[in-house]
């Protein structure tokens, strides 16, 4: 029962900022783009790994199923998958707007509910497992599922998919994927918002804090954590769709399961932001990517040396993250009170009926 | 008199120690129980067999006459069952409104209910159950800050949150300042008169169980030593031997 205490101000900012962001900077229109998609990443991943303290490193696997089902389905509405994928790109699709449209659509609301399916069957086997070997366990999920696709023909295998060519020009596909990005974070942000006031986000926070006792006092914790899974795959499977056609290309290495890259970069993000929070997820994924994109330019071959020193002295010496630590240092702007509040009716005792 | 636990026969070994022999009681409908007994005579390991931490060996536990020695932790606390634990256990994470507010009964808990929000007055109730254990002026502190004896008290109050039918408390007076106790003790009977809660106490504490108890159960090396009202009990010449090691 989180109480969301954030000024209308700061969503306001927000707002403005992923309007005007790509008007004001038209040539970074995907990469900020891919900054909407990092804020989704670190949401998603903290539902679990900061709320209900599951630390997943297969969070990727969903990912992955939603660029592959939307793949699957935007090819197979018009023609053969097995036939399309065996051309290895000798007759690569194209579609009127209509039609493409009307497929990516299709394509996403599949990858969404799809991926959503696979969490709950998968979580009623994997979310029997606890802290470490829960991590050990999904980044299997995600290694296997990545060596699956890239054995399986009939998806392409490791040549992969050629996605079906967007109608119009590239400028306008970026504004286009930017649009739906932007849309799918502010989605998720509400959505993790909501959930986290309801029973179900003090139903994961003591999971976290102690499952056994939770399961002593009759929580329905399984029930819990496949749904709370469900929702995170529900919106990293619909960002993979749109992630494939970004790409304009399906393979499983650096396409669908980049796990070692996405895979980590949510970990990393949620906490360096402050896992366990509503907006640290945003303000770690928003400086990473920030910090990204400038090591890639400014320090080209040094920037997974500057990554791994981020997040060496993240885990090492800022495990709360930015805003862990802020809260840390004035709770009481969170709501968070430390000091004893006698209240008003000490006295009227007895009052439990 | 109607029993809500009924144990029979139940044994339960680990490896090659036998925790549990052969033992059969019944806890009463809307009295207080004890249970006592030297460290190590199965009191816990009993206390997790009656609600489904591990499977018993043999022998049958039924709640309100339905056999439950299949059934695991969370479905037996949906059927008005509730434990606290020896090493107390809260939500440490979480204030204690919050603690208070997730251990309401989840017996008729929906698919759809995980998504509503708290009714005020669940917070209400929250409070109020805080005050009853003294806890109030704490309750927006987080509840891992308290002390351990401030955590028991809010353990009972999160188990009376949930309205059971049965409370099973493991040694609720352990690491209580003494001066507390008598306070603990009679919020114990109040919840037991008041609330009707049937209580079932394993306790150290002699003054605390002799005072409260309607009926006590001693055990000895994983048996059933002797059982009776508290005055037998306490002259009862094989449970001094225990406890003085004659055993």
């Amino acid at each position: 029962m989180h109480v969301d205490r954030t000024p209308w101000y700061v969503y306001a900012a927000v707002l403005a900022a992923g309007i005007l962001a790509p008007i004001v900077f038209p040539a970074y229109t995907t990469q900020i783009a891919l900054l909407w998609l990092m804020i989704l990443f670190a949401l998603t991943w903290d539902i679990l790994g900061g709320q209900m303290g599951y630390n997943s490193l297969g969070n990727i696997f969903f990912f992955g199923a939603g660029v592959y089902i939307s793949a699957v389905v935007q090819i197979g509405i018009f023609t053969d998958v097995g036939a399309y994928t065996s051309a290895r790109g000798g007759e690569q699709l194209v579609l009127g707007y209509f039609d493409y449209f009307g497929s990516l659509f299709a394509g996403m609301g599949a990858a969404a509910i799809g991926a959503a399916l696979l969490a709950i069957v998968l979580g009623w086997v994997l979310l029997g497992l606890r802290g470490p070997y829960f991590a050990i366990g999904t980044l299997g999920l995600a290694l296997s599922a990545r060596e699956l696709a890239g054995a399986w023909e009939w998806i392409g295998g490791g040549t992969g998919v050629p996605m079906p060519i967007y109608p119009g020009l590239p400028h306008e596909k970026s504004v286009v994927f930017y649009i739906a990005y932007f849309i799918m974070a502010i989605v998720t942000f509400l959505t993790v918002r909501w959930l986290y006031s309801t029973r179900f986000g003090l139903a994961i926070n003591a999971i976290r804090d102690d499952e056994e006792k939770a399961e002593a006092m009759g929580i329905h914790t399984t029930r819990h954590k496949v749904v709370a899974w469900a929702v995170a795959a529900f919106f990293l499977g619909m960002s993979g769709a749109a992630f494939g056609n970004i790409i304009g290309y399906v393979e499983p290495q650096e396409v669908a399961f980049p796990t070692v890259t996405f895979g980590i970069f949510m970990v990393v993000m949620s906490l360096l932001g402050g896992k366990g929070t509503l907006w640290g997820p945003v303000i770690g994924a928003t400086l990473f990517h920030i910090i990204k994109e400038a090591t890639w330019t400014y320090m080209l071959g040094w920037q997974w040396v500057a990554l791994g020193v981020l997040i060496v002295v993240n885990v090492v010496f800022f495990q709360q993250g930015i805003l862990g630590w802020v809260q840390e240092k004035w709770p009481e702007r969170f709501g968070l009170v430390v000091e004893e509040d006698p209240g008003e009716d000490q006295t009227a005792g007895a009052a439990a009926e | 008199m109607n029993s809500v636990i009924e144990v029979k026969n139940v044994s339960k070994a680990f490896g090659g120690v036998q925790a549990n022999h052969d033992i059969s009681l019944a806890v009463p409908e809307g009295k207080i129980t004890g249970l006592i007994g030297p460290n190590g005579s199965g009191k816990t390991t009993l206390f997790n067999s009656i609600v489904g931490y591990h499977p018993i060996d043999s022998g049958s536990i039924l709640y309100e006459g339905h056999e439950i020695s299949d059934l695991r932790v969370p479905q037996i606390a949906r059927l008005g069952m509730l434990r606290t634990f020896q090493q107390t256990r809260i939500y440490g994470n979480m204030n204690c409104v919050k603690n208070m507010l997730i251990s309401v009964p989840h017996r008729k808990a929906a698919f759809m209910d995980m998504f509503r929000p708290y009714r005020a007055e669940l917070t209400e109730k929250a409070e109020n159950l805080l005050e009853f254990v003294g806890l109030y002026a704490k309750r927006r502190l987080k509840a891992g800050d308290l002390s351990f004896g401030q955590q028991k008290l809010l353990e009972f109050a999160m188990a009376l949150m949930n309205e059971p039918t049965v409370l099973l408390l493991d040694e609720p007076t352990a690491g209580i300042n003494p001066t507390l106790i008598n306070g603990l003790i009679d919020r114990l009977k109040r919840a037991n008169t008041e609330f009707g809660i049937t209580l079932f106490i394993i306790e150290h504490n002699m003054r605390v169980i002799m005072n409260m108890a309607d009926t006590v159960y001693c055990l000895a090396h994983g048996e059933l030593l002797a059982s009776g009202p508290p005055e037998e009990i306490q002259n009862d010449q094989r449970v001094i031997d225990a406890y003085l090691g004659a055993h």
